[in-house]
């Protein structure tokens, strides 16, 4: 229990300006991922999940503001490096990211290969050669043979496509990689062929994944842990195995109670209403509108309790779960640790 | 009510003529290759396949929008291939699209009252008072306020209203049919279930027929009663829904069902199986069976030589297929 976690992200924060007021899109976000781990950011649309991946990559656009917190690697707290040095020492090299619909961003007149070979050149200074037998060796590793590296984007279907910026993300060897709705857009056999890829990879290499999806069925394919994001928090984070078999926010009952099961003879019910804007999110429980257990004590923004050993959920419900003193005064955010201190 | 088909459909044929420079013949796309099917009034029918099996060229043919190659489209006992004018615009009328893409469905330069008064302008309503009457009552039926959508944008929507709006729009001129290409795929899986409830409720209380076109079998079995499974431009499987998720007897239909995950913390520590390789070239479709390349039962000098024809080897249950000759 005493190895350090590789990442540990706590009290993070991204607020964007609008004209009509700030959009809190990150509000106090904390987790912590091992070596080797894969973590499943799950939420509905618009519930802050890109942001959150951007925050973590520093990857803002103008109007971001108020970007806080704390994100450390193995140690170091990289959200307080100058600009400089995180883009030389981490972003891409340490921590890669594959945006939402990426695939349909690759240079449309360039190589794939020399697509996915650009990061080393332009991050780590390779030569073209050293760098074109890393992409070879790359998209062995994501399943594209080594004679695609001279396609072109639009001779590739979808499937192939996305194994292409996969690769791009991989090719620098990054301890943490994280992924943005990978899947989403393929269906289901080409989906299962790049979550066969990312175990392996996860399972050969020790890659550290954060994988973004609104598909919980997708999203158990790689997980180790389950964070379920829920207007710019984390309202419940958990060991994959607890969170499916017994989800403990009501937010996380109810969406397990939504998802579609292929032998399953009653229809999955959908969860009435609809996420509160981030502009003015209502006081007390950001969850209570849709809430079936709202109680009084909903009025107050609920702390987040510890109902098990790496085990988070923010919600009044799980107030008497606390186990040791210690986490009684759990803090206002999901913090990394627990039961290690 | 009659008992003849609402639709039936014969030995369909879509194929696109590839041209080099423009104009040199170098081959056809054959999106649709042979598609044979019935659809009864009232039933709600389900297609999928994998992404470029021809599912949504099937759904562009049905509804007019390309020309056949070959075969028939025969709709309440008349051909569409031979409709031209005002025949063609009321056989237009009779069947409602809903689009894939719900962003790209909409024009957004057009405001909601205005984007569902365009069809009924199209097709004579002319009196305000009647469109505006219709307008609101479909908004209703799709459970959108009219005061709160009518004034605005598509931007100004979230995914699932604009796809409600989409389904307004198509059932504004009173449909027999509704063809769905993909209703939901391009929404969060949270509206799904709600957006597929709403297409089916409509679709009982209109007794109208629906055929949607999916990727998801996972939810298939609760707005659908008959399935097909479609592979490389053709029909390989059909049977009414449960009998086919219960006791699917292609191959290729196997696969899709063993590659869809109920969530479960044991998926991530297997590797799924999945067929080898990718769906063949529409351009140069394998010989004999179109899955024999990626089949694991492929039986050599057989499957890869002659086409299976479409076999009941159970009552209702068709199978392209010489495992079940
Ligand atoms: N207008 C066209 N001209 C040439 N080829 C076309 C045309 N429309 C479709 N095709 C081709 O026909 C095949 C079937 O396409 P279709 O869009 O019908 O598949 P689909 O099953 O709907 O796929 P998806 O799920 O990705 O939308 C594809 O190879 C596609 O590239
Ligand atoms: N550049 C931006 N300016 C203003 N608001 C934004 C911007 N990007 C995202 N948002 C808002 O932030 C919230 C979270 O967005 P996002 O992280 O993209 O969500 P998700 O990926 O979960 O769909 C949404 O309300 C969205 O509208
Ligand atoms: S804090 Fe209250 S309203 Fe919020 S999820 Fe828990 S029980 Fe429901
Ligand atoms: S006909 Fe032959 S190749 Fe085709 S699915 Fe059946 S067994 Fe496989
Ligand atoms: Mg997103
Ligand atoms: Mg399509």
């Amino acid at each position: 229990m005493d190895v350090p976690p590789l990442l540990e992200v706590a009290d993070l924060r991204l607020t964007y300006r609008t004209s009509r007021g700030p959009v809190r899109a990150v509000d106090g976000v904390g987790f912590d991922l091992r070596r080797g781990e894969a973590m499943v950011v799950l939420g509905e649309s618009g519930c802050g999940k890109s942001s959150l991946a951007k925050a973590l990559l520093r990857l803002l656009p103008r109007n971001a503001e108020g970007l806080g917190g704390q994100v450390r690697l193995a140690g170091e707290d990289v959200l307080a490096l100058p600009e400089e040095r995180f883009r030389a020492e981490v972003r891409w090299t340490r921590i890669a990211l594959v945006m939402q619909a990426a695939m349909s961003a690759l240079n449309p007149v360039v190589r794939v290969g020399e697509q996915v070979a650009e990061p080393l050149r332009v991050h780590r200074g390779w030569s073209r050669v050293q760098a074109m037998e890393q992409a070879a060796r790359t998209f062995a590793l994501v399943g594209v043979a080594s004679d695609f590296l001279q396609r072109y984007p639009f001779e590739l279907s979808g499937g192939m496509r996305q194994r292409v910026v996969l690769a791009m993300a991989l090719v620098t060897e990054p301890e943490v990689v994280i992924l943005d709705e990978p899947t989403s857009a393929l269906d289901v056999l080409t989906q299962a062929g790049i979550m066969n890829v990312l175990k392996r990879i996860k399972a050969e290499l020790g890659t550290s994944f954060i994988l973004i999806t609104h598909d919980v069925a997708t999203s158990s394919e790689l997980a180790d842990r389950v964070a379920l994001m829920y207007a710019g928090q984390f309202v419940e984070v958990a060991d994959a195995a607890d969170f499916f078999a017994h989800p403990a926010h009501p937010y996380a009952r109810l969406l397990m109670a939504s998802v579609p099961r292929l032998h399953q003879a009653e229809r999955p019910v959908h969860i009435p209403g609809q996420p509160p804007s981030l502009l003015a999110p209502p006081a007390g429980c950001r969850f209570a509108a849709r809430c079936p257990q709202r109680f009084a004590r909903c009025d107050q923004d609920p702390e987040v309790f510890a109902s098990g050993a790496r085990h988070r959920v923010r919600c009044w419900l799980h107030a008497d779960t606390v186990g040791c003193g210690e986490e009684r005064t759990a803090s206002r955010t999901l913090r990394p640790g627990g039961e290690g201190r | 009510m009659s008992d003849a088909p609402l639709l039936e459909v014969r030995d369909l044929r879509t194929w696109f003529e590839l041209r080099q420079w423009g104009f040199l013949r170098v081959g056809s796309v054959r999106a649709v290759d042979g598609v044979s099917f019935e659809l009864a009034r009232g039933e709600a029918v389900a297609f999928v396949g994998e992404s470029g099996c021809g599912k949504s060229s099937l759904a562009r043919t049905l509804l007019g929008l390309h020309r056949p190659s070959g075969g028939e489209v025969v709709f309440e006992g008349q051909d569409v291939a031979g409709l031209a004018g005002a025949a063609l615009k009321r056989y237009r009328a009779r069947v409602g699209y809903v689009q894939q893409d719900p962003y790209g469905a909409l024009p957004p330069f057009m405001n909601v009252r205005r984007l569902l008064a365009e069809p009924l302008i199209v097709h004579g309503v002319m009196d305000r008072a009647e469109r505006e009457r219709r307008i609101r009552a479909v908004l209703e039926e799709v459970r959108l306020a009219p005061e709160e959508v009518l004034h605005k944008f598509p931007h100004m929507l979230s995914g699932g209203q604009q796809q409600r709006v989409v389904i307004a729009r198509a059932l504004i001129l009173a449909p027999h049919l509704i063809i769905a290409d993909e209703p939901v795929s391009m929404l969060d899986a949270s509206v799904r279930v709600e957006i597929l409830s709403l297409l089916r409720q409509i679709q009982r209380e209109r007794e109208l027929t629906l055929a949607f076109i999916t990727h998801d079998l996972a939810t298939v079995r609760h707005f659908a009663e008959r399935l097909f499974v479609m592979y490389a431009g053709r029909i390989v499987e059909q049977a009414p829904v449960d009998e086919l998720l219960d006791h699917p007897l292609h191959p290729y239909t196997q696969a899709l069902l063993a590659a869809i995950a109920d969530p479960d913390a044991d998926n991530a520590s297997r590797q799924r199986e999945i067929p080898p390789g990718e769906p063949p070239s529409l351009v140069k479709p394998p010989a004999g069976c179109r899955f024999h390349p990626r089949c694991p039962h492929a039986i050599a000098g057989h499957c890869d030589r002659d086409e299976p024809p479409m076999l009941a080897p159970r009552p209702g249950h068709g199978v392209a297929c010489w495992l079940h000759e």
